[in-house]
């Protein structure tokens, strides 16, 4: 590709630093008395030797800037001469709120410099003639998200389109990997790659663990797949060392529960002493209700908002809006406000409940704060004793700067299957070219030829051992080695339903409008009203109208529900009476969880946290044994009318779960009559109708048995079978590799006797077709995701040996917050057979009078 | 309330239930089939043969194992109540070019499953027209018992009537766990079989599509569970 150098370039590089710089950026920084910051000027040098670079910069370090000027000074530089559509960068966002914003940003700079650069955002709100318009004439830097991207590289122009491309921009890349849609994004940069073979990648990093794992994300990976390629790095030091304080409340420290419902009069009078401080908590509910205790305590009238992502867009705007301009003193905010957007000068970051992991807390403490010298303010405020300890590690870890997110992973292969679907919806296609395309990126650089045929052959024919579908097949042999799309119309299907998010259903919440509030004893009329926002199907399934829960800051009432309408009046009750889901989303860090046991296992440290907890722990000791750090405890003593086995194992709220259901299933077989248990990200409680500590100490159960590493087969491959959780995570593959269509709204009356639920396709699969490639996919998501069966694997391999068991008369200090934990489940997969059996006694007792 | 006398019932077998429509006491299946044990007769609604194949044609490729499925599931339930007479109640396949799509396997499956007893397709919405090679009669409505057996129920406050169509389910909300089946919809004189093919989905049974057809009290719903049917309470019934 002919390109004109930057006339002073040549002439000036021996001159070093000033050279990088046109004379009309020079005189900008200049007048801002700024000069070029050490990885800017390092980004810029990378860029000109068109090297693919990772920046890792603290939020604050001008990350974002480095990351375009490499672009805005090619742009300067002379004229271009053009062999497609003539876009110059692509920038791509996690988030379409975050490539608006950085928009914004940008074209003050631009228009100082008065620059000759055209700059565009496209995301899923672009009107559909700007986005037609873009395809044809793009602009010199288009700003967009993965989604976008891939509906790009599914049109036949893509080549056009992309021929001049030069730069690609990966700004929050920590935030981007690591999931399916890194995935995805992976997969386009790699067909990115055949179409712009020289363009340079920039990614822009927070802090992550292991760098190398993103530099190989953003090199292209080739033969021989024994070297793994990187791209550059330049990392910039990390600022002043955050301030961050752990919460000391005046009221007694709860044995359970994850409000801090005890601690907001500390929080809000932290709230008083600072000028704009965001609360972050885990879930939508714990915001709600922490929101709700502010507002009942705020006799100064403290604008306090509320954001998460359940809240409807337009009120959410509001609110950043009204934090940018300093009108808000606190946010309290789920993981949405997360990611990199600057909405304001905020000083101070309160983490309520647990942070989870280590780097997820310095990303949250990272948004107070943006001037680089100044440290950030952070204060933890733990809901719980355990949380106490994980709130100690997680501090301990964030001033020695240790990260804890592993960024590797392997490519799905439901995202393969869809993307293959638009390659082939872009044009026809070899099936050995793509192959060494996609394996060029690094999720699927191991991907073996045979799985690849197999995603290839599911795309074309559904992939069945029943070969029946060869005459409907969507790809056909064009005659000369390619494939192409049977029909025009399936290209369309592919845009309906092409991205890797697929949400839980989820319905409008609606109040109902003035006319339609009940008189008492009579049902609302359920229509008009203002939406406040959208709530998951799920829950709204087990509600009874009635029923009051907190949404938008309020207690609402449930008046019922129509198409996709959830009701909702105002209520006027003090406590609502669904009060919210346990725990937080995200489970406990391997690191963090580690750091907790060794704490826990060293009596000396105990003295450096608070009063309670110390005092709880020595009791724990006295009463019962604290775990050495390479052993595991498991207590048997009697509670209630019933038997109780409590394993102290730290690895997370998923872990657990499984561990708790497949437990309860060799309880069952040695005859210790499990009837339920409860997991949290500390531990197990598993009850039982027969007596543990006898059954041990008689040799009737053994505990090594019990817990050996041998569970993860049969018995989990026997409990998936039903298991609600693989349906859920086979739904998600099904949709995203276009097995089943996405529900769009509006269209979910055309009859819903018609549609075919992802779970009547999963039985079918599993029965007559158990090697198929989606149910591989799905088996896959399941063990690295809602079962976590890796880190349960590792754990009973860890632990082989190093069971250390305590038979108690009764509850250990310990067990207390992990019997108090809500929302057990029961036991056996007969369970549900088990409700219907009930519901229709129920029924039979009333018909013959008894009272139920 | 429910058209039965709740002694009758056997906790401990929900196998099948007594449902009596018009005084006609006919049993219900838990597969989902009704039987009427005077003539041996069977009654299934709603097979939806060849469903998969039909949104393969479309670019959708579910699996193709659902024709087997349906068939090898209604072969068990006509092999345990040694049915003598079956009557599918239209909609049993789920098109009219399903005859093109059928493997050669399961047509032989089917002719098994119709040898030594008589076979009736009551046709549907979905198939008015039913190919040769399926075997058995054809006919728009049948009676039994007195009892008119068509695929669409008619509109009003009828009697005597059992039909299909609507694929009926219902959802019930128990213990803070939410459960939705397919079910029976009934109120003494009238009958809604549940879908029985493999991939038919249901509609809610407090869906407006229910309103014209029944008054508001006097509803009866049996669900239909993994190893029952178990008739539940009116007010256990949750809306989607």
């Amino acid at each position: 590709m002919s390109r004109k150098r930057p006339r002073a370039r040549s002439a000036a590089e021996a001159a070093g630093a000033e050279a990088l710089l046109p004379d009309r950026f020079a005189r900008w920084f200049a007048a801002r008395g700024w000069s070029l910051r050490p990885h800017q000027r390092a980004l810029l040098e990378r860029a000109r030797e068109r090297r693919s670079t990772l920046l890792i910069a603290p939020t604050g370090a001008g990350k974002t800037l480095a990351g375009f000027l490499p672009s805005l000074v090619d742009l300067t530089a002379g004229e271009r001469s053009q062999r497609g559509a003539g876009l110059h960068t692509l920038y791509i966002s996690p988030l379409k709120a975050l490539a608006v914003d950085v928009a914004r940003n940008l074209i003050a700079p631009v228009e100082e410099m008065q620059l000759p650069v055209r700059i565009e955002t496209r995301t899923a709100d672009t009107s559909v003639g700007k986005r037609q318009r873009q395809r044809l004439r793009p602009p010199d830097l288009l700003l967009t998200t993965p989604e976008q991207l891939a509906l790009l590289l599914s049109h036949a122009d893509a080549a056009y389109l992309f021929a001049d491309l030069r730069m690609v921009i990966l700004d929050e890349l920590h935030a981007l990997v690591a999931s399916k849609r890194g995935d995805l994004l992976a997969l386009d940069l790699a067909r990115l790659g055949t179409i712009a073979r020289d363009a340079v990648r920039i990614g822009l990093s927070a802090t992550v663990a292991r760098p190398s794992e993103l530099r190989a994300f953003l090199q292209p990976q080739c033969e021989p797949r024994r070297v793994i390629r990187l791209a550059d790095l330049v990392v910039t030091g990390g600022g002043a060392r955050p301030d961050i304080r752990l919460l000391e409340s005046a009221s007694p420290l709860p044995w359970a529960g994850h409000t801090a419902r005890h601690a907001v009069p500390e929080i809000y009078a932290a709230v008083r002493a600072h000028r704009l401080s965001l609360l972050f908590v885990n879930t939508r509910m714990q915001a709600e209700l922490l929101f709700q205790e502010l507002w009942r305590i705020n006799d100064d009238n403290l604008p306090i908002a509320l954001h998460h992502g359940s809240l409807d867009a337009t009120q959410r705007r509001k609110v950043e809006a009204a934090m940018a301009a300093g009108r808000l003193r606190a946010v309290v905010a789920t993981s949405t406000l997360d990611l990199g957007i600057d909405w304001g000068d905020v000083d101070l970051v309160v983490n309520v409940g647990a942070p989870k992991g280590a780097s997820r807390l310095i990303q949250r403490i990272g948004r107070a704060n943006h001037r680089l010298d100044e440290p950030s303010k952070a204060l933890l405020v733990p809901s719980n004793r355990f949380e106490v300890l994980e709130c100690r590690a997680a501090l301990d870890a964030a001033e020695a700067g240790v990260q804890d997110v592993v960024l590797t992973r392997t490519g799905a292969l439901d995202v393969l299957a869809q993307h293959v679907m638009g390659m082939a919806a872009a044009g026809p296609f070899r099936p050995d070219d793509l192959f060494a395309e996609v394996t060029s990126a690094q999720p699927y650089d191991r991907l073996s030829r045979r799985d690849f045929d197999r995603v290839v052959d599911f795309v074309a024919t559904g992939g069945y051992a029943l070969r029946s579908y060869e005459r409907f097949a969507r790809l056909r042999p064009t005659g000369d080695g390619r494939l192409r799309l049977a029909h025009p119309r399936l290209a369309q299907q592919y845009r309906m339903n092409a991205g890797t998010i697929v949400d839980a259903p989820m319905l409008r919440v609606r109040l109902v409008g003035r006319k339609g509030i009940p008189a008492p004893g009579r049902p609302a009329a359920l229509a008009g009203g203002r939406v406040l926002g959208e709530i998951d199907e799920g829950f709204v399934a087990e509600l009874a109208i009635g029923d009051t829960f907190v949404f938008g800051g309020e207690i609402v009432r449930f008046e019922g529900l129509r198409e996709t309408d959830a009701f909702v009046s105002r209520a006027w009750d003090n406590d609502p009476k669904i009060p919210s889901y346990p725990g937080g989303k995200f489970p406990l860090s391997t690191h963090l969880a580690s750091r907790v046991r060794s704490m826990l296992a060293d009596p000396r440290v105990w003295s450096s946290l608070p009063q309670p907890v110390a005092e709880w722990l020595e009791l724990q000791q006295h009463r019962s044994a604290i775990p050495a750090a390479d052993e595991v405890l498991v207590e048997t003593f009697p509670h209630g009318q019933r038997h109780h086995l409590v394993i102290y194992s730290f690895e997370g709220r998923l872990a657990h779960q499984t561990l708790g259901m497949l437990l309860t299933r060799r309880l069952e077989r040695a005859r210790a009559r499990p009837l339920g248990f409860v997991a949290n990200d500390y531990g197990l409680a598993v009850w039982t109708a027969a007596d543990l500590s006898q059954m041990i100490a008689g040799g009737a159960l053994a505990l090594g048995r019990l817990f050996d590493e041998d569970m993860l087969g049969d018995d989990l491959e026997a409990w998936l079978a039903g298991s609600s959780l693989m349906k859920r995570t086979f739904r998600v593959c099904a949709i995203i590799a276009g097995l089943i269509e996405r529900r769009h709204p509006g269209r979910e009356k055309s009859g819903r006797q018609l549609t075919v639920s992802s779970d009547l396709v999963y039985d079918v699969l599993r029965r007559h077709d158990p090697g198929h490639v989606l149910l591989e996919a799905a088996w896959a998501d399941a063990a690295s995701g809602l079962l976590d069966i890796a880190r349960l694997g590792d754990f009973l391999r860890r632990t082989k040996g190093r069971i250390r068991h305590q038979p108690l008369a009764g509850a250990s200090p310990l067990s207390v917050p992990i019997l108090l934990e809500i929302g057990w489940e029961p036991v056996h997969g007969a369970a549900r057979e088990g409700l219907l059996r009930d519901a229709a006694e129920a029924l039979i007792a009333e018909a013959v009078g008894e009272k139920t | 309330m429910l058209g039965l006398r709740p002694e009758r019932l056997a906790l401990d077998d929900f196998k099948t239930q007594p449902i009596s429509i018009c005084g006609k006491p006919f049993v219900a299946d838990q597969s989902g089939a009704l039987y009427w044990p005077p003539e041996r007769t069977l009654i299934v609604a709603d097979l939806h043969l060849e469903k998969g194949s039909a949104h393969a044609s479309r670019g959708l490729m579910l699996p193709p194992y659902d024709t087997r499925q349906t068939l090898l599931r209604l072969a068990q339930v006509i092999d345990r109540l040694e049915a003598d007479t079956v009557i599918a109640l239209g909609d049993s396949l789920h098109d009219t070019k399903a005859a093109e799509r059928i493997s050669a396997e399961d047509l032989e499956i089917l002719r098994i499953i119709q040898q030594d007893r008589r076979w009736v397709w009551v046709t549907g919405n979905h198939d008015p027209v039913i190919g040769d090679c399926f075997g058995g009669e054809r006919t728009e409505e049948i009676a039994l018992a007195g009892i008119a057996l068509r695929h669409e129920p008619r509109l009003g406050r009828i009697t005597h009537e059992i039909a299909g169509h609507l694929h009926p389910a219902a959802r019930i909300s128990i213990y803070g766990t939410s459960l939705r089946r397919p079910c029976f919809l009934g109120n003494g004189l009238r009958l809604i079989l549940p879908a029985f093919g493999a991939f038919t989905g249901g509609l809610n049974v407090l869906d407006d599509a229910f309103l014209p057809l029944f008054d508001d009290d006097g509803l009866a719903v049996w669900m239909l569970g993994e190893e029952g049917l178990y008739p539940i309470a009116a007010r256990l019934l949750r809306r989607d």
